[in-house]
């Protein structure tokens, strides 16, 4: 279906001038993106470049099947324009940002309000969706969560237990991560990217060093690679990351059903493997490791044989934990049928990462669309039908087990080569997308360069961007109660969406 | 395949006895080893600066270095490390040709007050280590620190590395030290993250809402100064910009061992000396 497509197409991780990327007046572009999301490509990013005192919208999307992404631009406006969202609700928080940062109203979107915007001292939150009638109630949950959890406000409409509708108003982590990117990159750019979501340090590390290469030039073209020994070194990395939160996600997930010793367990081997990504490069979250134009840290012989033996260990004692999970009837009847999202919904709303795989959809970047040393080995994609709670634990129980397996092959077969090569500066007026598979889906960052090759605009769309909506969708008609596991069983970033 | 299995009440107790206990030792025994790449607390000798060398200061990502121009001209006058703004990048460590800064590989960090995070100064080439609460405040906590911890503006690293102090490997709660629901039932506050604008509301709210005495705990470089995202107009680089901060322990995020050092160290539980009292020769 990309062949057809009037989009300019461009693969992962790879670049092209600005200029080649087509333009279109804003209610052709709707139109088309519309007609391209409708013969079943996926939304990326939509996001505003300002030129002037108008702004053009920009449309990356993935045509998962053909392993290619496809990117388009209007031309620029200001004012109103055809709500996408009307026809494809995955574009509907997308049509949101755009209004509150470029003022460009989506005329027909069903709930234009605010997304992180300041307001004071607080967010602009906006009116709440309200249910009237006699039985029903409000509860109000946030900023402050009773946890060691990020700050944000639910607002549910309840009949009794029954949740009817659940809004979630974001916003309190915002740092103004994004802006500070525009002229970049500056200094402090490196240490922004690894903490944009801190427990996903190395997804987006690893793409923003990927932005980098990709738009460094090398004889007017751009696009350099990093040293293989380095993508090698960031592919396990990655495979750290997703374990370590996998499985205190597990844990967490035992723990909201009173099931202490699967609770107990994980928690601690959690740290076990933060403490893996500590013996590479000293921090327990990836922290210094990944750089534009390779690693900064080396993982030698003796070191690597050392990860593999605590790895093994770790392994083992998930496995172990992690089967008196799945072995408990008493868990298992608190997971199955509760916080469904259908396949259909999810498809609609655009989910990705193990909350996608756990409505059955194939959707992984590692496997859609591979870059780095994914092009060489890759992983499955751990699918499981159902949408339920159950269905979204085991799929991260299967990714555990990939995921290890996964690093064993790559210990045993280390590469050779250098760990970092310096790159050029940026190509000027050059556009480049970067997707990595963190451990909660899909991250993706988005630069456009400037005449003088610095960042011009530079967008950002954590995992957690898309499914956030997908919680929202698991509560209806769920119970109040239940909504502590329904979260657990997403565990978005706050921050990641904030930015 | 195998049926599902049933699991019983036996098969649980079972598997936990088997893990048996494991807790650490530590503070009794000895801490844990930090990575070895971690590199620990850094200490910075001004003296040994090169003339009108600056190195350190244009790699900084967070600006923690300042060697004014004034400075220069006057070789002797020291460099000044901001160890609340450091991230532990190493890149300073890295590149300073005499090493005035170099890694100590020691995990305590926590200081009382900001200005003893200033590392450079002849005597203060390092942290000067927190001291514990006032004696009448250690007798009204008791035998019990709770705490109300706040992520304002955090990356979800300080959060998890606090949280990590309440599982079975570091167990918080033989310390009394607990991590409660409601600001009502808090002795005070831990706050991560670089307080955004978004959440100064409800930081003071949340600080209004635990009854005094209270105090407040400042944990990573951006609770104690903004961080990786200092200057950004979105945040108000840190925790002491809307609440009065008893503790600051440094890190990005600190590791566990540091975050439960700052902890005891302010509940006056740690036998071993603190480093000035270790250099006064003071060894108790």
């Amino acid at each position: 279906m990309s062949a057809s497509t009037p989009f300019a197409l461009l693969a992962n991780a790879t670049s092209l001038p600005w200029a080649d990327v087509p333009a279109w007046p804003v209610g052709e572009f709707v139109r088309t993106t519309a007609n391209e999301l409708t013969r079943g490509a996926r939304l990326c990013a939509w996001f505003g470049v300002p030129e002037d005192t108008a702004t053009r919208i920009v449309a990356v999307l993935a045509f998962d099947v053909d392993n290619t992404l496809a990117v388009a631009r209007s031309t620029p406006f200001t004012g109103a324009y055809p709500s996408l969202t009307t026809t494809h609700t995955q574009a509907h928080l997308f049509e949101r940002e755009v209004w509150e940062q470029h003022g460009l109203i989506p005329e027909g979107h069903p709930w234009l309000k605010p997304v992180r915007k300041n307001n004071g001292n607080a967010p602009a939150n906006g009116e709440f969706f309200r249910v009237d009638g006699r039985e029903v109630h409000e509860v109000a949950v946030g900023p402050i969560h009773a946890g060691v959890i990020e700050p944000g406000h639910f607002r549910f409409q309840c009949a009794g237990e029954e949740v009817l509708h659940l809004e979630i108003a974001l916003g309190y982590q915002y740092r103004g991560g994004e802006e500070a990117l525009i002229g970049g990159p500056h200094r402090a750019t490196m240490s922004q990217v690894e903490t944009v979501a801190g427990d996903t340090t190395i997804a987006h590390a690893t793409a923003y060093a990927t932005i980098m290469e990709s738009l460094a030039g090398v004889d007017d073209r751009s696009s350099t690679e990093a040293p293989l020994r380095s993508q090698w070194m960031r592919a396990i990395a990655l495979e750290l990351e997703r374990l370590a939160n996998h499985i205190g996600d597990m844990g967490a997930l035992a723990g909201d059903v009173a099931f202490l010793p699967a609770m107990s367990a994980c928690g601690k081997i959690r740290g076990d493997f933060l403490n893996l990504t500590a013996l590479i490069c000293g921090n327990r979250f990836g922290r210094g490791l990944v750089r534009p134009g390779g690693c900064h840290l080396d993982l030698d012989g003796e070191r690597a044989a050392q990860l593999l033996e605590r790895l093994n260990t770790a392994l083992a004692e998930t496995e172990q934990a992690v089967g008196w999970f799945w072995d408990a009837a008493s868990v298992r009847a608190r997971f199955e049928n509760v916080g469904l999202v259908s396949p259909a919904q999810a498809t609609e709303i655009g989910m990705v990462g193990p909350a996608a795989r756990g409505c059955g959809l194939v959707r992984d970047v590692r496997y859609d669309h591979p870059a780095g040393w994914h092009r060489f080995a890759q992983v499955p994609v751990a699918v499981w039908p159902g949408g339920d709670i159950f269905a979204r634990a085991k799929v991260r129980s299967l990714e555990i087990q990939r995921s290890g397996e996964y690093l064993r092959a790559q210990l045993a077969t280390p590469v050779d080569g250098n760990l970092h090569s310096e790159l050029a500066a940026p190509v000027p007026d050059t556009f480049a997308v970067a997707l990595v598979e963190g451990w909660r889906g899909e991250v993706c960052h988005v630069a456009l360069t400037d005449s003088a090759g610095r960042f011009r605009r530079y967008k950002i769309i954590d995992p957690s961007f898309h499914n956030w909506t997908g919680l929202t969708l698991a509560m209806r008609g769920a119970a109040i109660s239940d909504f502590p596991i329904c979260n657990k069983s997403f565990n978005l970033s706050y921050c990641g969406f904030d930015l | 395949m195998k049926p599902p299995q049933s699991m019983f009440v036996i098969d649980t107790i079972t598997h936990r006895l088997k893990r048996g206990c494991e807790t650490m030792a530590y503070p009794d025994g000895p801490a844990p080893a930090l990575p070895d790449r971690h590199g620990g607390a850094l200490k910075v000798d001004a003296s040994k600066c090169t003339d009108g060398c600056s190195a350190c200061v244009s790699v900084c990502p967070t600006e923690a270095i300042t060697r004014t121009t004034r400075m220069i001209a006057h070789p002797e006058s020291p460099v000044a490390l901001d160890l609340g703004r450091c991230i532990f990048c190493a890149a300073c460590v890295e590149v300073c040709p005499p090493q005035a800064i170099t890694q100590t590989g020691d995990h305590r960090m926590a200081v009382r007050r900001p200005e003893d995070l200033i590392l450079g100064e002849a005597g203060r080439e390092e942290v000067r280590l927190a001291a514990a609460l006032d004696e009448k405040l250690r007798r009204l906590l008791g035998r019990s620190l709770r705490l109300r911890v706040v992520s304002a503006g955090g990356c979800g690293g300080c959060e998890a590395d606090v949280n990590v102090l309440g599982t079975i490997g570091w167990d918080l709660s033989r310390f009394g030290i607990q991590y409660v629901a409601s600001p009502r039932h808090a002795d005070g506050l831990l706050i991560t993250g670089c307080v955004s604008k978004n959440m100064e509301l409800a930081v003071t709210k949340v600080w209004d809402a635990v009854p005094e005495p209270k105090i407040v705990i400042a944990v990573g470089a951006c609770a104690i100064s903004g961080g990786p995202f200092v200057g950004n107009p979105q945040i108000l680089n840190g925790a002491s910009s809307v609440v009065p901060v008893d503790l600051y322990i440094p890190g990005c995020p600190p590791h566990p061992l540091t975050i439960l050092d700052g902890l005891l160290r302010l509940l006056d539980r740690l036998d071993n000396p603190s480093r000035e009292n270790a250099a006064n020769g003071q060894v108790s």
